[in-house]
């Protein structure tokens, strides 16, 4: 389907991944007319290659971006603070798979955790019962192992080693996960043959990803205009201060002005801020939806780091899903370890050349070599937990420094909260018991990697002064203008957000659908 | 399993488009995995000398215990097509060398294992250390004799991925209860 430039009616959804080609999907399936616009190119699973560098170029999102702050990823890849993907799909072209309910109580963060100094925690507007059926949309559309009788994953070597030191360390919940990860056939998607490229896009198409699921799907419905290579701009509004249209430039490097009926925006959490930030007009010189002043602030990434250890014996941790298994006992608001919030711990695997570049960024000598050296021998697992939102951790336009269209970069600036660092000191020390309790010669504390949880830049808050946008993402300042990714978390919560960010769509859609048809917008 | 020769010779052929112009194998390019030198760099950009120089410094930032040289010697090419495409780079290699054998009292290649080490300690951090070092961690690590040589194996979907290959394989540890990982189907 084509939609004309000037055709004011369709909703231009921008950003075609876990939250922008979801909602693109069922606004597509209730029949109202989209125009979806991704800045990446269109893959597909025979695209996809199984070579972590060759994938990195064709997948990751490359435009150059600039860091401040005390993290170490500002150090270690002072101008990647994130890695997540620009192509159809977005980042579920190479997210992990692991689909996790947030809990009851990470909802109600602030109720929960109370005021934490430094930290601008607040609840969300919505809780985990109004979420709950659409988690199980999300999770009978992803087909997520251990929901709607799916049975789980068989686990590889790497979930060997991590349950034998979870089961001896007193672990009680130790398994393969909620994965988005076919473990038998199931709509029209193969099954998962343990490749070990998770990363980097699934060639067996048995990881849900929207661009051979959600994207499709939509396009048979005849209305979904799907434009590739098209890097937005700016949303532009009307002088009654609602948006209007969207200035993007095509694959063809023309810029293009497409009409809007609705705007929604999901383009992962840097560049969503960014977009309202490069939007300011006279109305609205602090940016779009700005007006509480906290687009691109309360920047959240996850707290994160990764425990790896060598063994005497093989492991070849590389053989199979890449999140093999899960460890959820210190998923848990348990203030007695010195600090708020939980921590998941998930086995990891990356490799040669990607252990070479992330196990300990600009190490080297015989520290080093040793290591790689015993790469066979090797077990690895991530610990991603509940980061604290901070004001001063945010998205803000570069004074100097322009992209290849001539806008401003993002400038990503992140200090570590002292709650942050707490936990993952506990994190390293628990991981660090479980690889000695299976046997581990020589543990490995791993930093943390660019970010792949973005989160929180337009949060969603009960009262329009807290946040940007409302319990449906809905902006507080204009009602046709839609926050659809994981910008919208008004915590972080300690699970992987991706069926969140789903859920979140969908009902997301519901809403959008019924304000369309009773005119409301 | 991985059958070692089959797979050493699969490598070196795939190896052959990279090390192309790279290395002249005197003696069939399976010697290349053969402990000694027995392959000349063929430089563009750097002298021959030059070229040497950064491989010893390549080694001796990246000390592993029997990596071939020829896997150094990708590295040390690496940078040469750097150098090649940026006078910048070259000045800052060549002049790196230069400062080695300053540091070494005349021949940064004649002092011993020992002192090497520590001059390269003393240039830790320097532009030229990190321009060896970034480049090493991708140049090294990301070609087909170094997968052999750490045993990683590379791409697996055109294998069929290790769902009958040994994603399981691990037996010195007792195999999972099956409601936490169930069998495979």
């Amino acid at each position: 389907m084509k939609y004309d430039l000037n055709d004011s009616s369709p909703v231009v959804i921008i950003g075609s991944g876990a939250g922008g080609g979801t909602l693109a999907n069922e606004l597509c399936q209730k029949g109202v007319k989209v125009v979806l616009l991704e800045a990446g190119e269109r893959q597909s699973t025979k695209k996809f290659v199984n070579d972590e560098w060759a994938s990195f170029t064709q997948l990751a999102w490359l435009d150059n971006r600039s860091t401040s702050g005390g993290w170490q990823v500002s150090k270690d890849f002072p101008n990647l603070p994130a890695w997540i993907c620009k192509t159809v799909g977005g980042s579920t072209a190479h997210w992990a798979g692991a689909s996790l309910r947030i809990r009851d109580y990470e909802f109600k963060a602030l109720s929960t955790y109370g005021k934490v100094e430094g930290a601008n925690l607040l609840d969300w507007p919505i809780t985990l019962k109004e979420l709950e059926p659409y988690y199980a949309k999300a999770e009978s559309k992803m087909g997520v192992t251990r929901t709607n009788g799916i049975p789980g994953l068989p686990g590889n070597n790497n979930f060997k080693v991590m349950y034998e030191g979870a089961k001896k360390l007193g672990y009680k919940d130790c398994h393969t996960g909620r994965m988005a990860i076919n473990s038998r056939p199931r709509d029209g998607r193969g099954s998962c043959q343990q490749l070990g490229f998770c990363f980097q896009g699934c060639k067996m198409g048995a990881k849900w990803s929207t661009l051979y699921t959600e994207i499709p799907a939509a396009e048979a419905t005849g209305n979904l205009d799907l434009r590739t290579g098209s890097h937005v701009m700016k949303v532009h509004h009307s002088k009654d201060g609602k948006v209007d249209g969207v200035l993007y430039t095509d694959s063809e490097g023309n810029t293009q002005l497409q009409k809007a009926r609705v705007v929604c925006i999901a383009g992962n959490s840097i560049e969503s801020p960014r977009l309202l930030l490069n939007s300011a007009s006279g109305l609205f010189s602090d940016g779009l939806a700005n007006s509480s002043g906290q687009v691109g602030k309360n920047y959240m990434r996850h707290m994160t780091g990764s425990v790896y250890a060598t063994f005497d014996k093989p492991v070849h941790m590389w053989r199979g899903t890449t999140m093999a298994g899960i460890i959820t006992d210190e998923s848990k608001h348990d203030p007695s370890r010195g600090f708020v919030g939980g921590y998941e711990m998930e086995t990891l695997s990356l490799g040669l050349p990607f252990m070479a570049a992330f196990l300990e960024p600009g190490s080297w000598g015989e520290d080093f070599t040793e290591a790689m050296d015993n790469y066979k021998n090797m077990a690895g697992m991530w610990l991603v937990g509940e980061d604290m939102p901070q004001e001063s951790n945010r998205i803000t336009l570069h004074p100097t420094d322009k992209d290849q269209y001539g806008l401003p970069v993002p400038n990503v600036h992140f200090d570590d909260h002292k709650n942050d660092i707490a936990m993952r000191e506990h994190a390293y020390q628990q991981g660090t018991k479980v690889y000695e309790a299976s046997g581990a010669k020589k543990v490995y504390r791993t930093p943390p990697y660019p970010s792949t949880h973005n989160l929180g830049t337009c949060r969603m808050s009960a009262k329009p002064e807290d946040g940007v946008c409302n319990k449906y993402g809905q902006t507080h300042d204009i009602e046709n203008l839609f926050i659809s990714d994981g910008s919208q978390f008004t915590t972080g919560a300690a699970e992987n957000p991706t069926l969140t960010i789903v859920s979140l769509a969908i009902r997301q859609a519901e809403y959008i659908a019924k304000q369309l048809s009773s005119k409301a917008i | 399993m991985i059958k070692t020769k089959q797979s050493r010779r699969q490598f070196v052929k795939s190896s052959v488009s990279v090390l192309t112009g790279t290395i002249v194998a005197t003696s069939g390019m399976l010697s290349m995995m053969a402990p000694s030198r027995s392959w000349a760099l063929n430089l563009d950009a750097l002298s021959s000398t030059d070229g040497e120089s950064i491989l010893v410094a390549a080694k001796t930032i990246f000390p592993h215990k029997d990596l071939d040289d020829a896997i150094y010697a990708l590295l040390v090419k690496d940078l040469d097509g750097a150098a090649k495409g940026s006078g910048e780079v070259k000045k800052l290699l060549t002049d790196g060398v230069v400062d080695l054998d300053k540091r070494a009292g005349g021949s940064w290649l004649e002092v011993s294992k020992e002192k090497q080490h520590a001059i390269i300690k003393e240039i830790a951090g320097s532009d030229f250390f990190e321009k060896i070092r970034g480049t090493g961690i991708v140049s090294l690590y990301n070609n087909d004799m170094a997968w052999a040589h750490f045993g990683y194996e590379g791409s697996s979907f055109d294998k069929g991925g290790y769902f009958n290959r040994g994603f399981q394989d691990l037996d010195w540890l007792p195999d999972p209860l099956p409601e936490d990982s169930p069998a495979k189907m």
